[in-house]
């Protein structure tokens, strides 16, 4: 975006098609961002949204798969894309690594735990077993295992919960990748353990200046990790900027129903919960023109029927060059301080209120 | 009945709340002698459970499995929900908040203690005696994809606890079944239809139908939004706020996600292995939290509108995993994981000390954030020194048994004195 070093991963305009019996999924559309070093990006969006897809496509998962991928996804000044199964294969694990949600399904019950690990190391290291295990168990020790030289030896069936996400971790940094992608990483733990996991990552990457995308459905791990926010409706990117920005002004209608239909900690107890009405669309069909219109409450407020009939560009809003939207509203900004706000948290829309009336 | 409640009120008086002060502990016994009335006001409590306990045996590999040990998983749990209210069960996996909703809907049957529904106590019922009992407790599940029979219509899977208890001639339950489709807000001329045909959203609101056909009094909702994406998060608790609005049902509500449950249930219970180690009203809880493991469970939640203000609170860092519940640890089953533990935590397990007029805790050193008490509280009232050690000088509290419900009268820990309602 406005930055002048070249980003560590760029991403435009990728497609990631399946064509199956129905007719061809488009799971993910026109996605376009990039990333620098040392930042996190956080992409939010539900079930069906196409943010698992979009990474798997970053790490060239879909190959050999009747996947249709089109655009491009620049790593390092290299296409991704455009490279041969085995140059992305020296890739993988290397220069991009990648945490899945269920680390009890992602790690192979038969080996132990230090085997998988130090697997890893040596497919890119031509080193010997010994050396491989001893910096599996250093990489154990610094996620945080303990007693890591006897743990080594254990199978992941061994291991809790959040060890065996800290064992993912270990074995997804081992080769000290500059790009980590984390799907869901805390989905599957308790909120205790996820809080020691995402101090884990934050630490871990400051400590290897490593970029790191985080999938995820939850805004709360988004707010506390993440540098920019991307939220992902039906395959498409519907708003893309700062983390702050998109949580304190957001812009679109889908992102505003994200974030009313959680309660939080200190909210009215007695207020309802605001519900995105609907289900997500499905891909094979989406709606015409802006898919969130059919659950889209705002949708009156455009004139004419340009919701049902035209897609809106993501382009920037009312709020600066970084943050982009895709929608037709013509002045989100108001609609979320009058109508949004006061309802999903009235003490903040109280206290926005009186320095408005001052600015003026 | 009536005798029962009243004892049970009795005994549930403030005893011997004082810790080494001697005019603390005067000051608890007179508190005790007035302590009669109970503490639920306005509703009577419809289900009551107390010193409930669940052990499922351990069993060793090969031809004889012998029994090697036992899963603690529910060890002494006592709450009361009151009539068309909620009580939020909350803790990490393993805590055994599942195992009692499966206790009270009798799925499993309880190793000890007493679950009184409507006073008549139902943990030795036999299966005869229950079937006019799931009437009126009915269970809404987790995952609503295994929960329905794949083989089964909607229409008859709604419909069958109206067939099963013979509520209904066979041609009125068709009409019964659209009228529930429509209140959870399905379309009711889909009755003919599978449960694949459904998403996740609409399937578990097709297992609120069924558990809502028999117009139960007491529905245990165990994580019943937990598998849904978060938008469809929303419309299921509201739906649920509805239905209790509108049908006066109880709910116990079993969920891992705070905010949700403090949204939902107006009082809450914190389970940690197998006990509850605070139990309140939704600001005891939510705003004045006196146990370690409620500070850091609240401390972790990823908080939205905190990050997004920049006014974050630090973070509490429990270290480890929870134990298992085979050999949890002596005294304090939380003690391995709290930052404030000292000797006295691993010789004794803490008391439930009511502290407020609705909220109790399980701590030897319950305070405030930060405003943990040096000395534990609790030492007098186990007759020990303020390292757990024997007091041949204090004389011990013989009634420290948990009694569900609230007093009305507590220990005052801001004004070290007795606190009235």
């Amino acid at each position: 975006m406005g930055s002048a070093a070249a980003p560590l991963l760029s991403v435009r305009e990728l497609e990631v098609h399946f064509p199956t019996s129905d007719g061809l999924v488009k799971a993910v559309n026109g996605l376009t961002f990039d990333l620098e070093a040392g930042k996190t990006l956080g992409i939010v969006g539900e079930s069906g949204s196409g943010k698992s897809v979009s990474s798997m496509a970053i790490m060239g998962l879909h190959r050999g798969t009747n996947a249709k991928i089109s655009g491009e996804i620049v790593l390092d000044g290299v296409n991704l894309l455009d490279i041969s199964a085995e140059e992305m294969r020296k890739k993988r694990g290397r220069e991009v690594s990648m945490i899945f949600q269920d680390p009890l399904s992602a790690m192979h019950p038969y080996y132990t735990v230090g085997n998988q690990i130090a697997e890893a190391y040596r497919v890119h290291n031509d080193v010997s077993k010994k050396v491989a295990k001893q910096r599996a168990v250093e990489m154990l020790e610094r996620v945080g295992i303990p007693n890591p030289d006897k743990r080594v030896n254990d199978y992941p069936h061994q291991f809790s919960g959040g060890m065996r996400q800290r064992a993912m971790i270990a074995m997804g940094l081992i080769n000290d990748p500059n790009l980590l992608i984390a799907d869901e990483p805390t989905t599957a733990l308790d909120v205790t353990v996820q809080a020691q996991i995402l101090d884990l990552l934050q630490d871990l990457q400051r400590e290897f200046n490593s970029a790191v995308i985080i999938i995820t459905h939850d805004l709360g791990v988004v707010a506390e990790m993440a540098d920019d926010v991307l939220v992902m409706y039906a395959g498409r990117a519907v708003e893309h900027g700062p983390c702050k920005e998109i949580l304190t002004h957001p812009e679109m209608p889908y992102t505003w129903g994200l974030l009313s239909s959680v309660p939080d900690l200190t909210g009215d107890t007695e207020a309802r919960l605001i519900p995105i009405p609907g289900n997500p669309p499905s891909l094979l069909n989406p709606p015409p023109g802006c898919p969130f219109h059919p659950r889209c409450a705002h949708r009156d407020k455009v004139p004419g029927d340009l919701c049902r009939t035209e897609l809106p560009l993501l382009v920037p809003g009312q709020r600066g060059e970084t943050h982009t939207k895709r929608c037709h509203l013509p002045n989100p900004d108001a609609i979320y301080a009058t109508e949004v706000l006061p309802e999903i948290a009235p003490d903040l829309a109280a206290g926005a209120a009186p320095t408005r009336a001052e600015e003026l | 009945m009536k005798d029962e409640m009243s004892d049970e009120s009795a005994n549930a008086g403030m005893v011997g709340m004082a810790h080494e002060m001697a005019d603390d502990r005067a000051l608890a016994a007179r508190a005790a002698g007035h302590g009669a009335a109970v503490a639920m006001p306005g509703a009577k409590p419809i289900l009551e459970v107390d010193r409930l306990r669940m052990y499922f045996p351990v069993k060793s590999p090969g031809l004889f499995r012998r029994t090697v040990g036992q899963v603690q998983a529910v060890d002494g749990v006592s709450f009361q929900v009151a009539e068309a209210t909620s009580l939020g069960l909350v803790g990490e996996s393993g805590c055994g908040k599942s195992t009692t909703g499966r206790l009270i809907t009798r799925l499993y049957k309880p190793t000890g203690g007493a679950i009184r529904f409507e006073g008549q106590d139902i943990a030795d019922a036999k299966p005869a005696e229950l079937k006019p009992l799931r009437r009126e407790i009915q269970m809404i599940f987790q995952d609503p994809y295994t929960s329905l029979n794949p083989r089964q219509t909607v229409g008859s899977i709604v419909g069958a606890p109206l067939a099963i208890h013979k509520v209904l001639p066979k041609d009125k339950i068709l009409p019964r079944v659209q009228e529930l489709l429509e209140i959870v807000g399905l379309n009711p001329e889909h009755y003919n239809r599978y449960p694949h045909e459904f998403s996740g959203g609409q399937r578990q609101r097709i297992g609120i139908a069924r558990a809502l056909t028999l117009q139960p009094k007491l529905l245990v909702a165990d994580e019943p939004v937990s598998a849904l994406d978060v938008s469809i998060q929303a419309q299921v608790i509201n739906l649920l706020q509805d239905i209790q609005n509108e049908f006066g049902v109880a709910f116990l509500f079993i969920a891992h996600d705070l905010a949700i449950v403090r949204h939902f249930c107006p009082e809450i219970a914190v389970m940690y292995l197998g006990k509850i180690v605070e139990i309140g009203d939704r600001d005891s809880i939510y705003s004045n939290a006196h146990h370690p493991y409620t500070q850091a469970l609240l401390s972790a939640v990823p908080d939205v509108k905190q990050a997004a203000s920049g006014s974050r609170i630090e973070r509490i860092r429990l270290q480890g995993d929870v134990p298992s519940p085979i050999e949890p640890p002596s005294g304090c089953r939380f003690r391995t994981r709290c930052p404030i533990a000292q000797e006295i935590c691993a010789r004794h397990e803490p008391p439930l000390l009511q502290i407020g007029k609705r909220h109790k805790v399980a701590c030897h050193f319950p305070g405030r954030l930060g405003q943990a008490p040096r000395e534990p509280l609790t030492a007098g009232l186990l007759g020990v020194d303020s390292e757990g050690r024997p007091d041949p000088g204090a004389s011990p509290s013989t009634d420290l048994v948990e009694q569900p419900g609230y007093a009305d009268t507590w220990f005052d820990l801001d004004n070290k004195s007795i606190g009235r309602a």
